[in-house]
């Protein structure tokens, strides 16, 4: 080839330098290049990594500060009016108003928080992704039961007071469906799995709705690939990125819904250290303790901004179409 | 003349046209194949060509088992794909592949193209081991004129030519009696046209394979096929030879489709058929020959009657007023 030669001469004559070898990135290469771009993203992954850390090592991280175990009711952290005393010595961020470290609950509440967001996600997503592709792959009577009886029906519920009326429902004895759901924190995870599953059910839908008529599928089915292989094999792998997506964007919003029950008093039992609890607690004694609101407030806050940014960068780095 | 690989009899698919939501009635129906019988003998490529909307690509799908027909039948070595289901239908599909219009939408984006081209032996348990199978595909990607090194690169690292020739790559996988090649090259740049073309007849010649082949490009086939069968609306106008059809068409609709063909030759004019109007609604076909409400030869036979399929020299046609050889 005439072109080549010219080229060979050029490098030889070193005229001109050899191009880099171009090797070809993965998908997964190309996703970390463009997140470690987004500084947000990173920063939040950064927090929410440490906020993982303080919930599996809470016990230890309280007991390393010299606090009181979360529980541990102590009257002599009471001013004599019997109003939470503010920060001190032993207590950093004060008492509540039964004189519990606010400090130590606000630690342990890590722990709920992101076990009823993680577990309830983790169900609405697994549960929203399987019935949403039955609906948008099999279509006609399928498509009607899953988005007409179901999805439709449960959003036409206002969400809420559904999970107010269930989560009271299955606080007594025990619990709902024959036990399986017992009181306290698997009715919160069960009750917002089962009002939040409907989101991802719908966008998925759409998704499969439009990739069954693409050529590979048809292309898969005229080779002689069966449902269950053209589901597994061709239509999930494409799915992985929007459900990614998708999960880490109602994270957050279930770190909300399970502090807004536990607020509410229909969530964890009023025991457990949860933060939407401590904030309904502090709002009783807002005008003289103040600072009780700040701990629970600021880290519920912090959690929900830094899943919602990291969701942002997540879905910008793995959208192929992105800008690199 | 021994038995051909493939007879088609009075393929028919009528697509409901519906009204309502939950309780859905049948108010109509699209007929975009509408009684096509064909035969493809072993070895030859039949044309299927003709306009947009014409039934070409519903009939490859249908003989693909993609589509449902609604009635007819396709025997193929002695069994009806129209009614084969489960096991038999998984080995029919075994001999009857598939090439794609659509090169970017025919090929999965999330998947390898080594993992895209062994998917066939994967589903019909070919090939069990992992070496095998890798050694198989690079065969193959050299076979369509691939680097076998990039088996392990995703779709979109590839051009438009190329990833036709993954599509040709995997429909050859499992070397198929019929190869269906829908449209293989109007998605692609003229300049490669030519290249995917000859790779066909090339694999063509080598494998033995019988092809149909689906154009609207008259050139196209023109290049390609040994018979052609010309389209309209949902009905074979006619179907002859590739010699005969090009140098003495039959029907009024191939003599209008050939005459718009370019013809390399700036002296040469005058003959051009122009077609007044548009191409009728197939949910709402013309009575009598389907053609007539364009034909420039059309009376009121052609307004009340159907044409039959006329033996015509070696060319069936579908027309009262054949014109002259």
């Amino acid at each position: 080839m005439g072109t080549g030669s010219l080229l060979e001469e050029a490098f030889d004559a070193g005229e001109i330098g050899h191009p880099e070898v171009v090797v070809a990135r993965t998908p997964w290469q190309l996703f970390w290049r463009r997140l470690k771009k987004d500084r947000f993203a990173l920063a939040s992954l950064g927090f929410i990594v440490l906020l993982i850390l303080v919930a599996i090592t809470a016990p230890l991280l309280v007991k390393a500060l010299g606090l009181p175990a979360p529980n541990k009711l102590d009257t002599n952290a009471l001013d004599e009016a019997g109003l939470p005393a503010g920060p001190s010595g032993s207590h950093p961020l004060g008492v509540d108003s039964l004189g519990r470290d606010v400090l130590a609950r606000t630690i342990y509440g890590s722990r709920v928080a992101l076990v009823v967001a993680f577990a309830s996600t983790l169900i609405a997503t697994v549960l929203g992704v399987s019935l949403g592709v039955l609906a948008g792959y099999y279509r006609g009577w399928v498509d009607t039961v899953v988005s007409r009886l179901l999805i439709d029906v449960l959003l036409s519920f206002p969400i809420l007071m559904l999970a107010i009326g269930l989560s009271s429902a299955c606080s007594f004895g025990d619990g709902c469906a024959g036990g399986l759901i017992q009181p306290g924190i698997t009715t919160v995870i069960a009750v917002i799995a089962l009002v939040t599953w409907t989101y991802p059910a719908r966008l998925i839908r759409g998704q499969v709705l439009s990739m069954r008529e693409k050529d590979f599928v048809d292309s898969a089915r005229s080779i002689g690939a069966s449902n269950f292989r053209i589901i597994t094999r061709e239509l999930l792998p494409n799915l992985v990125v929007p459900t990614i997506v998708y999960a880490t964007l109602i994270i957050p919003s279930n770190v909300l819904f399970e502090a807004a029950l536990s607020f509410l008093g229909v969530g964890v039992s009023p025991s457990t250290p949860s933060w939407g609890a401590m904030i309904g607690d502090a709002v009783n004694t807002f005008d003289t303790a103040w600072w009780y609101l700040l701990a629970p407030g600021l880290a519920l806050v912090m959690t929900v901004l830094a899943f919602n940014l990291l969701g942002d960068g997540l879905s910008d780095a793995l959208n192929p179409r992105s800008d690199d | 003349m021994s038995e051909p690989l493939l007879q088609v009899q009075d393929l028919t698919k009528h697509f409901p046209i519906t009204r309502g939501v939950v309780f859905q009635r049948q108010v109509g129906a699209v007929q975009a194949v509408d009684g096509v019988s064909f035969d493809v003998q072993r070895g030859e490529t039949l044309g299927l060509v003709g306009e947009t909307g014409c039934g070409k690509s519903t009939t490859a799908r249908m003989i693909a088992r993609l589509l449902e027909p609604t009635s007819g039948s396709m025997m193929f070595e002695g069994r009806d794909l129209a009614t084969l289901k489960g096991r038999d239908l998984k080995a029919a599909r075994r001999d009857i592949q598939m090439v794609f219009q659509d090169p970017y939408s025919s090929l999965n984006p999330r998947k390898r193209v080594g993992s895209i081209i062994e998917e066939p032996f994967r589903i019909h348990g070919v090939l069990d081991s992992a070496d095998a199978r890798r050694k198989r595909v690079q065969e193959l990607m050299d076979r369509v004129g691939l680097n076998p090194e990039h088996y392990n690169r995703y779709p979109h690292e590839f051009s438009g030519g190329q990833r036709q020739r993954i599509g040709v790559a995997r429909a050859i996988a499992l070397e198929p009696k019929l190869l269906i090649a829908d449209e293989p090259v109007s998605a692609l740049d003229v300049s490669i046209q030519a290249q995917i073309l000859n790779l066909l007849s090339d694999l063509q010649n080598d494998l033995g394979l019988t092809m149909i082949f689906i154009a609207h490009d008259l050139s196209v086939v023109r290049h390609m096929c040994d018979r052609v069968a010309v389209m309209y609306l949902g009905r074979i106008a006619e179907l002859a030879s590739n010699e005969d059809l090009y140098a003495s068409p039959r029907h009024p609709y191939t003599q209008a489709l050939l005459s718009a063909v370019p013809q390399p030759d700036p002296s040469r004019k005058g003959d051009r058929v122009v077609l007044g109007g548009d191409i009728p609604s197939p949910a709402n076909p013309p009575s009598g020959c389907r053609f007539h409400t364009r034909c420039p030869y059309a009376d009121e036979v052609c307004k009340t009657t159907e044409p039959q399929g006329d033996q015509l020299g070696g060319a069936v046609v579908a027309c009262h007023h054949p014109l002259a050889g």
